[in-house]
């Protein structure tokens, strides 16, 4: 069996020692990825049944929040919640896990650790349009955080049916929701680096040692951060799949008004 | 990576296939030794040194995992060669012993690792800075003071034992044969610990961008996979040194408002040449 040397041509695609059934992972993770991104822009297009509206309720699908029609006061058939989803489908595009997903399985760039990845030219890696556009998750991490401000809005006010405190399985499914995204979005790598990574002195003011402590925090989050990414990947995709149903009728939302 | 642990075939015999050869060409040679429990690969490889193959090349040290000198690719796998137990490996099967890809063999399990210490030489070394406060950042004897807070993100990157087996997984390396234009990221992982090092007075952005690549790493963080000592390399080192390169050319926001990062540091003196392997 030949070794690889610096006068040897690149491996081809697949090439490894390993014994283990390393391409699994990159397996299941273009099937998940891509079934939700199918699911979303197919959800985004069909553009109905996106609220629960009965009996004074007012649950929204994450999908759809906010409401640009409703507060903005227009009407239209075409896909309006593009308008909004570019933030958080571009924060988990640029997310540093799903580029680590997405370059292993996607891009096969190794598909797996010592797997010889796809033979290329000239790898450039982060430094070429389009990828080097990474580089600007912070500012889909800005947008994103304005939307995760909205869906505690709208979780919030779904407790509130004409008025009257209520809760049922909907309002529960929703601030399950929101907390996996809120703890997806503020464990992100960037934010972490904003709120207080960048410092080379955490002890040099009381300002500094605020930020530290708040570094630790967001630390904490962080390494849960591919799991926050999968959970609340499921978790928006469960949460409008309910209220999709029941918007349709299918079933009603069990809840109980105080 | 995790392989089960298949304690019911720990001792007894195995097989293993161990590379022998040079630059020019090798093969895998098989050895068959009768192993005990708790036994080690590189015991394994240096009891076939004794009884079956006294011209084998290995190199090793300390045998504690601390020296990071038998560095291997044990089933396809860049490891320690002290740190892994047979009876972790399948017993069904031989456990194959490679050199590291990412570098020149010289002989069998040997490769030349010269080049991860000539980019080593590139990188500017701690250099205080001129306005150190006196009786808070340096005292009377000149000894440097530093808050525990500030060293405690520093010490994990201390813990590197040198073995360079996230040299040799990373693709940018093992694959794409790029040395002359990524560090690799044990190296991005000192520069790491010299850039959030509250007394240094260098900037090291430009060259963690230019001549580090730093953009070349695509973050698969086989790095930290592999790494024996368990350093979060990409989580804690690559990525907030990506982050402050965002911060020092890609934010159109801090370019607006004129704020760069590592204000106050001197750029520091060009570097002598780009290493090649």
């Amino acid at each position: 069996m030949p070794m690889t040397t610096v006068a040897d041509p690149p491996r081809p695609l697949g090439s490894t020692m390993r014994r283990d059934r390393w391409w699994i992972q990159p397996v299941m993770i273009v099937v998940a990825l891509t079934l939700f991104g199918i699911y979303a822009v197919i959800r985004v297009i069909i553009n109905k049944d996106y609220a629960i509206t009965a009996g004074g309720a007012h649950l929204e699908s994450p999908f759809f929040s906010p409401d640009l029609p409703g507060i903005l006061s227009f009407h239209t058939s075409l896909p309006w919640a593009f308008l909004v989803l570019w933030s958080p489908l571009g924060l988990r595009s640029s997310c540093y896990y799903y580029r680590k997903s997405y370059y292993r399985s996607f891009f096969l760039a190794p598909p797996s650790c010592a797997v010889a990845g796809a033979a290329r030219r000239k790898y450039t890696g982060e430094t070429k349009f389009p990828l080097v556009l990474n580089n600007l998750h912070r500012i889909f991490f800005y947008f994103a955080a304005i939307v995760i401000g909205f869906l505690w809005y709208d979780a919030i006010r779904g407790l509130f049916y004409h008025g009257s405190f209520g809760i049922g399985i909907g309002n529960l499914i929703m601030f399950v929701n929101v907390i996996c995204l809120s703890a997806f979005t503020f464990g992100c790598n960037s934010w972490r680096h904003i709120i207080g990574g960048k410092l080379n002195c955490f002890s040099c003011s009381t300002a500094a040692q605020k930020r530290h402590s708040a570094w630790q925090k967001v630390s904490i989050l962080n390494r849960s951060h591919m799991q926050w990414a999968w959970i609340s990947m499921f978790t928006v995709w469960f949460t409008d799949v309910y209220i999709w149903l029941v918007s349709a009728g299918v079933f009603s939302d069990p809840h109980h008004v105080f | 990576m995790s392989e089960t642990i298949d304690l019911a075939h720990a001792p007894g015999p195995r097989k293993l296939q161990i590379w022998r050869g040079d630059l020019t060409s090798g093969e895998l040679v098989e050895y068959e030794l009768e192993t005990e429990p708790g036994m080690v690969v590189l015991d394994a490889v240096l009891e076939i040194q004794r009884s079956q193959a006294p011209d084998l090349a290995v190199r090793w040290n300390c045998k504690a995992a601390k020296c990071g000198s038998c560095s291997a690719e044990v089933n396809g796998r860049p490891r320690l060669m002290c740190k892994t137990r047979l009876d972790h490996l399948p017993a069904d099967q031989p456990i194959t012993v490679e050199p590291m890809r990412a570098f020149p063999l010289i002989r069998d399990l040997v490769t030349d690792v010269s080049w991860n210490y000539r980019v080593n030489k590139q990188i500017t070394p701690f250099t205080p800075r001129e306005n150190l406060k006196p009786g808070v950042e340096v005292n009377a004897k000149g000894e440097f003071l530093i808050d525990q807070t500030d060293t405690d993100r520093m010490s994990e990157f201390r813990k590197c034992i040198e073995c360079f087996m996230c040299q040799d997984v990373c693709h940018v390396l093992r694959d794409h044969r790029l040395h002359d234009r990524y560090y690799g990221p044990r190296f991005m992982m000192r520069m790491a610990s010299l850039d959030m090092h509250p007394l240094d007075g260098v900037d090291r952005l430009d060259q963690i961008a230019d001549e580090g690549g730093i953009g070349l790493c695509n973050i698969t963080k086989c790095c930290t996979e592999v790494c024996p000592e368990g350093i979060h390399i990409t989580d804690n080192a690559i990525i907030p040194m990506k982050e402050r390169v965002v911060d020092q050319r890609h934010d159109p926001v801090l370019k607006l408002l004129h704020r760069t990062p590592n204000k106050g540091r001197i750029k520091p003196p060009p570097r002598s040449e780009t290493p090649r392997l």
